[in-house]
């Protein structure tokens, strides 16, 4: 089925699946969005606990998704991974830092001789919530704005600034970018939790926090798309690269699914809101979660598609990366695009374990009588 | 000297952050198979003391999980960040195990392991047992691709070389995935993590009856461990057979380092202790070794199950043994050069639209491309890793294994026979063969990693080639970094469980 495409459909293919898993991601990202509210809708101990063991039970799918996310782009488009990882050397690590704290942070927490302190795992939460989520759309950015990286005729990568990546923190598009999925995150967390939870007070302080996070959210992602249609990006043919005005703008004009995608995303994230703000709907974390999927998915996909660089480069334009001079082989492209097929049965036992595990939502005393809470 | 040291410090960085994970992935693998037998026990008997042994197995695994996946998600990620040309060189076959690891596994392991741990109220029993199998099933997929991974590093299988994109793709994904040294390397690797489980349930249980604390607990506990123990311990050595014999057929030089072997032989023998002249150099005629017992006949056999094999020792595989029909490193350096320089021509050739130079080009680099890694290398000697390290890991590995095995055959004899009780130097004994466990696992990643020096893929790429291409003060920021960190969380851990320990088995 897959070896009689070419190896451009391959690559396409590859550039959504990526995209797909980036909207994933993206979506789950509400876990690292509930770490920073820990402080802000748990006052007491009581509350903090019942906040803790809902965003518990998920964190690691957020994790493994952002494995997975790495995992992809390593099998399906070798040179950006090599080029990016490995120049941007500073900023990932900064992400990866951020999610090496989370990992422990949930279970050690509240453990007895737990050596740093609870207030250290709590703290380690936010950093991962807040620093590590910014910073991961900071690097996201740099796909529309570019790296400066210049590539061999071995195809060897080397990055031009001794600041390895953090150059990319003055560029005003990848600060509004990164602010946009934090407060995306802390979005989907409120929603999440005004789903999840039976505690009332901890429900209430969710929605009273949704009307400065959505109004935060809404305003930067406007912001974030005026600049991005406004944006010039690099298009490019059997002559090599150049520059285009509006390339994103004009690739979503294009490319009709893609438009026709992104309003629907928008649009379901939208309704969302306006649910949960104006009719208060304890279902709006599913329209937000399918919205923030299909629109993240369609964002990163205007990059991949029409002819565009997926990662320009700021050093030498003639080194910039696409979708067909970065990726995989045609026979590991059609390998892993078998492999590929497993993802609906993921999915299908994700969700068939969360209708198991959520078919109640979590009470006090629940948590109190478990003797595994974290 | 600037690369030098980068490459140093890349493989410091590494060498660390792997030691590190390596310490919490053995429990993982070898105590999700531990708490699924003890909890299947629960569910066919409905005792409910199973239960809580269960449960308090589980409360140390998942202390112990967290902390592998701080240091696990590193280990993916810093293919990019610090071997960047690596990743680009060979990433189209390495990378595929580490995506399918991901999906395979990992959305297993995670997704099953929040009803193990909250579940027990929330779905059927039946469904939680199948939880809590599929998490170790998971986790020991996940160590099957990883391995796939390792294994086609140390003898690559599957690829062609494209001259065009300057990198070896992949030719044949089931190559790759059936590799026989992939597989040895993945047995003998799960082996060693029950064994690790085993010691560690057999240990804690053992302090338990020492200090006359959770008895029927720590017994039942016991049982189940040095059974699981004894039956992988005979796995773990065969597994490990077959790993050599992976060796002597494709890392000759990885062999003669393992066993300190200068000049090679038929009928070799193992040495089986021994202490290694420190002043011996490659191709002087001083003695390997200041004492040695040797068992004679065994390297052969176990390397190539045949007693009168020759096994290649380090002056034949670095200046050739024509009678033996062994290549000198330095032969194999110059064709390698041969090989650097055919390329760069052919691209030259390429981009000037010289269609002739270019096709005597690619004809010259075909001729010599088996040895295109070696022309990195600048001095034959570099083809041998360094021997001490290799020789004593291996035998501290090897020695310890066979303790294991002795540990658990008496344990469990004593255990059936309901007379473990007073034998409280055996409990001591088990008690300490717990950080014996985490010295052996160590020592195996270091003769199967140290062993492959110089080479990142064997034969084909020297590390020196594979780094990313950042400043030696990058890389070591992120290693003081990581060494901080990790050592903090590990304490953490450390105390974690020794508290829980402490607590007792109860109320879990």
């Amino acid at each position: 089925m897959f070896e009689d495409l070419e190896l451009l459909r391959l690559q396409q293919y590859w550039w959504f699946i990526v995209s797909l898993l980036g909207g994933f991601f993206a979506f789950m990202m509400f876990i690292q969005g509930g770490q920073t509210l820990l402080g802000r809708l748990g006052k007491t101990e009581e509350e903090k606990n019942v906040i803790i063991a809902s965003l518990g039970r998920k964190w690691e799918l957020s994790f493994t998704s952002l494995v997975m996310f790495g995992g992809a782009l390593f099998a399906a488009f070798p040179l950006f991974y090599a080029v990016s990882f490995g120049g941007a050397y500073y900023v990932w690590m900064a992400i990866l830092f951020c999610f090496i704290i989370q990992a422990v942070s949930y279970e050690y927490r509240k453990k007895p001789d737990n050596f740093l302190g609870q207030k250290t795992y709590e703290t380690f939460l936010y950093i991962n919530g807040s620093l590590g989520i910014f910073l991961i759309g900071v690097a996201l950015a740099t796909l529309y704005t570019g790296g400066n990286f210049i590539r061999n005729d071995m195809n060897l990568s080397f990055w031009t600034t001794h600041t390895y990546g953090l150059e990319a923190l003055i560029n005003p598009f990848n600060l509004a970018f990164g602010l946009v999925i934090f407060f995306l995150s802390r979005v989907g967390a409120s929603l999440y939790f005004i789903n999840n939870l039976a505690v009332e007070t901890i429900v209430n302080r969710a929605r009273e926090q949704l009307k400065i996070d959505a109004l935060l959210f809404l305003g930067f992602f406007l912001l974030v798309a005026f600049m991005l249609f406004m944006m010039s990006g690099l298009a490019y043919d059997s002559e090599g690269f150049k520059v285009v005005e509006h390339k994103f703008f004009f690739n979503l004009i294009e490319t009709p699914i893609l438009l026709i995608s992104l309003l629907v995303g928008v649009g379901l994230v939208l309704y969302a809101l306006y649910t949960a703000l104006f009719k208060n709907s304890t279902k709006s974390v599913w329209f937000n979660g399918v919205g923030t999927i299909i629109t993240v998915t369609t964002l990163l996909c205007l990059i991949g598609f029409n002819r565009t660089a997926i990662y320009p480069s700021l050093s030498d334009i003639d080194s910039s990366l696409t979708i067909v001079n970065s990726s995989g082989s045609h026979y590991t492209l059609t390998a892993m695009s078998y492999v590929s097929l497993m993802v609906p049965f993921v999915l299908g036992y994700i969700y068939f374990i969360w209708r198991a595990m959520d078919k109640t939502k979590i009470t006090s005393e629940e948590i109190e009588a478990d003797s595994h809470h974290y | 000297m600037e690369d030098a040291l980068l490459t140093d410090w890349s493989r410091a960085q590494f060498a660390l952050t792997a030691m590190y994970h390596w310490l919490f992935v053995p429990l993982t693998l070898g105590l999700s198979f531990i708490i699924a037998i003890m909890e299947t026990i629960y569910v066919k008997t409905g005792n409910v003391v199973w239960k809580e042994i269960t449960k308090f197995w589980m409360t140390l695994f998942a202390i112990n999980f967290a902390i592998g996946l701080a240091t696990g998600i590193i280990m993916e990620f810093e293919f990019g960040t610090n071997w960047s040309n690596y990743s680009w060189i060979v990433g189209d076959i390495f990378g595929a195990p580490l995506a399918i690891e991901g999906i395979m596994a990992f959305f297993m392991e995670s997704t099953f392991f929040a009803v193990m741990f909250f579940g027990w109220d929330k779905v059927s029993k039946k469904m939680h047992l199948l939880s809590t199998w599929l998490v170790a099933i998971g986790s020991n997929l996940s160590a099957l691709w990883i391995l796939v991974a390792n294994g086609w590093m140390q003898n690559p299988v599957g690829m062609v070389f494209n001259v065009d994109t300057a990198r070896f793709e992949m030719e044949s994904f089931w190559d790759v995935l059936f590799n026989p040294n992939a597989y040895s390397k993945f047995l003998h690797t799960i082996g060693s993590g029950y064994v690790m489980g085993s010691l560690f349930v057999v240990g804690i249980s053992a302090w338990y009856l020492l200090k006359g604390r959770d008895v029927v607990k720590a017994k039942k506990s016991i049982v189940v461990g040095a059974t699981f123990g004894l039956i992988t311990s005979i796995f773990l050595i065969v597994s490990g057979d077959e790993s050599a014999h992976e060796v002597a057929l494709h890392q000759p030089t990885k062999l003669a380092a393992m066993e300190g072997l200068y000049d090679g032989h038929t009928r070799a023998g193992i040495v089986a202790v021994g202490q290694l002249n420190s002043e011996k150099e490659i191709g002087d005629k001083k003695e390997p070794f200041i004492w040695e017992i040797e068992i004679p006949y065994a390297l052969s056999f176990l390397g190539f199950h045949n007693t009168d094999a020759f096994v290649a020792g380090i002056n034949d595989l670095v200046y050739g043994n024509k009678e033996q029909g062994i290549e000198s490193a330095k032969s194999k350096i110059e064709k390698g050069k041969v090989a650097i320089e055919a390329l760069r021509s052919y691209k030259e050739a390429k981009k000037s639209g010289d269609i002739a130079k270019a096709k005597t080009a690619l004809e010259t680099f075909r001729a010599n491309e088996p040895y295109f890694g070696y022309g990195y290398l600048s001095d034959e000697k570099e083809i041998i890793p360094p021997v001490a390290l290799t020789f004593y890991s291996f035998h501290i590995m090897v020695g310890f294994g066979l303790w294991f095995l002795m540990l658990f055959f008496f344990v469990l004899y004593f255990a059936m026979v309901n007379r473990l009780d007073g034998k409280k130097m055996l409990l001591r004994l088990a008690v300490f063969s717990i950080p014996l466990g985490y010295i052996a696992g160590e020592a195996g990643w270091i003769v199967a990693e140290v062993g492959r020096q110089p080479w990142a893929i064997q034969d084909m790429l020297p590390v020196g080639m594979a780094t990313s291409n950042v400043s030696v003060t990058a890389v070591q920021t992120t290693f003081w970094l990581f060494a901080i960190i990790f050592t903090l969380l590990m304490i953490a851990e450390i105390k974690i469980i020794l508290k829980q320990i402490k607590l007792g088995m109860e109320g879990h």
